[in-house]
């Protein structure tokens, strides 16, 4: 049984088609990206399932039944790191924890059992700004995980960084990635960061947005996969 | 460690010293002028003859500001809860907002000078009429500074909380009132010197004793010196007000004076 099914979903905000049927699913320790050009309406489909708005049409599945009205089942990992920088980085990444009812001191527990795996060990007491990019992103990473949901929803998590950066935190999350099989889905409009990290990958055309492509990645073959999906997005996603 | 503090303080030192530099110059001038052109102390004292009166009527300066700094202190106390209270109304309920705003701003055009002795008029020479004035002019200024605060919250931050199952009013706790914190104290600097203006204007109207009683007095005795005397303890009242407050910011945003990790 999937982890996430979308049948059809159809939305319109302030009279603008956004979604316009689309369909996917996510099966459990699969990891998906949804690549599209800026504007399609990805994030606003990550609103969507975090509850923010609601869909005209169409129906949310988690594992086969449809969505509560509010359910505990996605971390949410906005696209700039939104750390909040009046907390040290030990109580930004407990802050999923506590909203959900655990004491602090349980949560920091958890949190400092995790930091040297995120490559984090040593800054819990700072605060964000006194961190680098890459840094930052990982203690986002960690407070999405630690709230261990069972899918997570990643919204251009690398896009606010350096390329470096970018390729090296890419490269960190793949590893990462294999070690937990965490069920992902993520938003992007970098081919190469969808190819790198996905099992399937998902195009969308521009508002009013549907699938046009479904691929499933082939490691052997990396670089064509990446020519193609570059070229639908360039000749097929619909008028700019 | 040694080494850092001293840099510190060096550092520091070097800061000040134009800006002491330049008052020193200033009053200097002051006095030279006021001793080479004979010009009368009952017109404009020397610098020197205002520091002698200072130090003749300390006891009587001393008691009489007192009272100013408790009306400063109590109106802008109040304010603080009115302004507060109202802006976590005006946060939950937008509309409020656009029917409140208006008769805030209105309050706001009112000349002091005309509402002042109103208000003396209405609820006597005690310390409540001295409250409500410091209260009506540092009220709207906080009231702003929390609305455009709460407002200022990055979306992002709040669409997280939310993602995370919070409620609007974790949502307010945990994200709108700490990114309001900086205006806050933007705010709370301004209205802390106007708040000091209001208490000495509201006791000139009519008191029985404070700093504004004073000026009143030393006018009527054409005492200019024990007047400028008067003037520089409340310009020092609103340093030292102005200097806790920047304390005080210091201490609840210590996040943005941490310096970058080593």
């Amino acid at each position: 049984m999937n982890a996430l099914d979308l049948q059809d979903i159809h939305l319109t905000l302030g009279g603008t088609s956004i979604l316009n049927g689309v369909s996917l699913h996510v099966a459990p320790k699969e990891f998906v990206s949804i690549l599209g050009p800026s504007g399609a309406g990805k994030s606003t489909l990550f609103r969507m399932l975090t509850g923010a708005v609601k869909p005209d049409r169409g129906n949310i599945l988690i594992k086969g039944q449809p969505v509560a009205k509010h359910t505990r089942t996605f971390a949410f990992m906005p696209q700039r790191d939104a750390l909040l920088p009046w907390r040290r980085i030990i109580d930004n990444i407990t802050l999923g924890l506590e909203i959900q009812g655990v004491s602090r001191k349980a949560a920091r527990q958890k949190a400092l059992l995790l930091l040297s795996t995120f490559g984090l060990k040593g800054c819990e007491a700072y605060y964000p700004a006194q961190l680098s990019g890459g840094m930052r992103q990982r203690a986002a990473l960690l407070r999405t995980l630690i709230q261990e949901r069972p899918i997570q929803l990643l919204d251009e998590p690398f896009g606010a960084l350096d390329a470096l950066t970018r390729v090296t935190m890419q490269r960190w999350l793949k590893n990462r990635w294999h070690q937990a099989r965490w069920t992902t889905l993520l938003i992007t409009h970098d081919v190469r960061e969808a190819v790198a990290l996905s099992d399937r990958i998902y195009v969308l055309s521009r508002r009013p947005a549907r699938v046009i492509s479904e691929l499933t990645v082939n490691t052997d073959d990396t670089r064509q996969q990446e020519a193609r999906l570059l070229d639908i997005l360039l000749t097929q996603t619909g008028d700019p | 460690m040694r080494e850092n503090l001293s840099k510190w303080s060096g550092g520091r030192f070097t800061r000040t010293l134009p800006a002491v530099l330049s008052i020193l110059a200033a009053f200097s001038a002051w006095e030279i002028f006021v001793h080479m052109s004979d010009i009368s102390p009952l017109v404009l004292p020397a610098p020197s003859r205002i520091m002698d009166q200072m130090v003749l009527n300390r006891a009587h300066l001393w008691t009489n500001t007192l009272p100013t700094l408790q009306a400063t202190l109590l109106g802008f106390t109040c304010s603080l809860w009115v302004a507060f209270s109202f802006s976590i109304c005006i946060d939950f309920l937008p509309r409020l907002r656009r029917a409140l705003f208006p008769i805030f701003v209105i309050s706001q055009t009112l000349p002091l000078v005309a509402i002042a002795p109103l208000v003396v008029l209405w609820f006597g020479f005690d310390l409540t009429p001295k409250i409500l004035l410091v209260a009506l002019v540092t009220f709207f200024p906080m009231l702003v500074a929390l609305v455009d605060g709460y407002d200022a919250t990055e979306p992002e931050i709040e669409a997280l909380l939310t993602s995370m199952g919070a409620s609007r009013w974790t949502v307010f706790r945990r994200a709108r009132l700490p990114s309001a914190m900086p205006y806050f104290f933007a705010g709370l600097r301004i209205s802390i010197t106007y708040a000091v203006v209001a208490a000495i204007f509201s006791e000139y109207v009519g008191a029985r004793a404070g700093l504004g009683i004073v000026i009143l007095n030393a006018k009527n005795s054409f005492r200019p010196d024990l007047m400028l005397a008067a003037v520089v303890i409340s310009s020092l009242l609103t340093l030292m007000l102005f200097a806790v407050t920047a304390i005080l910011q210091r201490i609840c945003l210590r996040w943005r004076y941490a310096g970058h990790a080593p």
